[in-house]
């Protein structure tokens, strides 16, 4: 138990990269989605927060492109390799994606989670990394944490305790 | 960009936070049937993961009531409390003995914190219509209890497709104390299209 243990912390609309024996984590996740491409073998991993799904609905240049299911994955991807990762062996988990509000009307501001889910789901497709798990819809907050030595991911709410998938 | 707003348009919008908040604190104070202190509104632009910490951090368990703001200028309103205070707002207007939001809260106990919430972004939302001469209708409260990050992200995703930062009016309210327990201190975040405000409120002891 004396191992300091270093966590990369991930913020909101932002990407990161951890080599084991560090974890990386990122908090508070609603209607966005924690998505983790990784190499189980090299022992790395990386994670973005991303908050909406798509980049064309860039309203001005010069905007975080780590926002956007689309470019951030694309950015993941590259950054993950560049530190050591196998494109052929990248794998996923994702969670997040939750409708924090239940709303009669639900408009499109309000279904932002599954969207986001789905913009996800394509992009990783497109890169051909598959989806070993996930943890996404419902209307919970989540927060999690990624190992890239065995491949968890820790999964805590504040309603339904914690799980790890 | 949103970091190079003049002064006169600071001013303009800290005195929209100052009017918002003067009407809230008027309908907090017949409330809580207490005088209500306020201070002026402090303007500040931050990027959205200080937002985060403003609240105590992403991870922090809070009670949010939102509001979809509908007509000239579509947005959204939160109106954020920690769990002790919505527990004693709840036992303030419901009656009830016990309350704990966290533990299957009781429906009538939610109901206050929804209506308590409901009169205060009203009496905000109403001045800044009044002032603006913008036509602006609150739909009615939506409740989470979970994590800030989670609750606030919903509001930011509509700014955030426009920007990376955040307009922040932040404003003080007490309710100096009378005898019973401690602070009570809760902000209320208005999301629009432009951006998004914050009166941080502080009562004491009612």
């Amino acid at each position: 138990m004396n191992s300091i243990k270093t966590v990369v912390k991930v913020g909101i609309a932002d990407l990161k990269i951890a080599h084991s024996p560090e974890t990386i984590r990122t908090t508070g996740l609603g209607s966005c989605v924690g998505v983790v491409v990784y190499d189980l073998q090299k022992h790395v991993a990386g994670l973005a927060h991303v908050m909406l799904p798509d980049s064309q609905m860039l309203k001005k240049p010069n905007m975080n492109m780590m926002k956007y299911a689309d470019s951030a994955i694309d950015m993941l991807v590259n950054k993950v390799i560049s530190e050591g990762a196998r494109l052929s062996a990248l794998q996923a988990k994702i969670a997040g994606g939750a409708q924090m509000f239940q709303m009669a009307s639900s408009s499109e501001v309000m279904r932002i989670g599954p969207r986001n889910v789905e913009a996800v789901k394509r992009q990783l497709k497109e890169h051909h990394i598959p989806v070993t798990a996930s943890d996404v819809g419902g209307n919970c907050g989540r927060t999690i944490e990624f190992d890239p030595l065995s491949g968890d991911l820790y999964i805590r709410t504040v309603s339904k305790g914690e799980k790890v998938i | 960009m949103m970091k190079k707003l003049t002064n006169m348009q600071r001013d303009a919008l800290r005195e929209i936070g100052n009017i918002g908040s003067g009407n809230a604190a008027t309908s907090m104070a017949k409330m809580m049937q207490n005088k209500v202190e306020m201070a002026v509104p402090d303007l500040k632009i931050i990027a959205f993961e200080e937002v985060m910490d403003m609240l105590g951090g992403a991870e922090t368990t809070v009670v949010a009531n939102m509001f979809r703001i509908n007509g000239n200028a579509p947005g959204t309103v939160f109106l954020i409390m920690s769990l002790e205070e919505a527990d004693s707002i709840a036992q303030h207007f419901s009656g009830l003995e016990l309350f704990d939001c966290q533990d299957d809260p009781e429906p009538l106990g939610v109901s206050a914190i929804q209506e308590f919430a409901n009169i205060l972004t009203s009496a905000y939302v109403s001045a800044l219509a009044d002032f603006t001469g913008l036509h602006m209708q609150p739909s009615v409260p939506l409740i989470s209890i979970d994590m800030a990050g989670a609750v606030i992200s919903q509001g930011l995703v509509e700014i955030s497709q426009a920007n990376d930062y955040a307009i922040i009016i932040d404003t003080v309210m007490n309710v100096p104390a009378k005898k019973r327990h401690g602070t009570v201190k809760w902000p209320v975040f208005t999301a629009s299209r432009s951006g998004l405000s914050t009166k941080n409120i502080q009562c004491t002891g009612y």
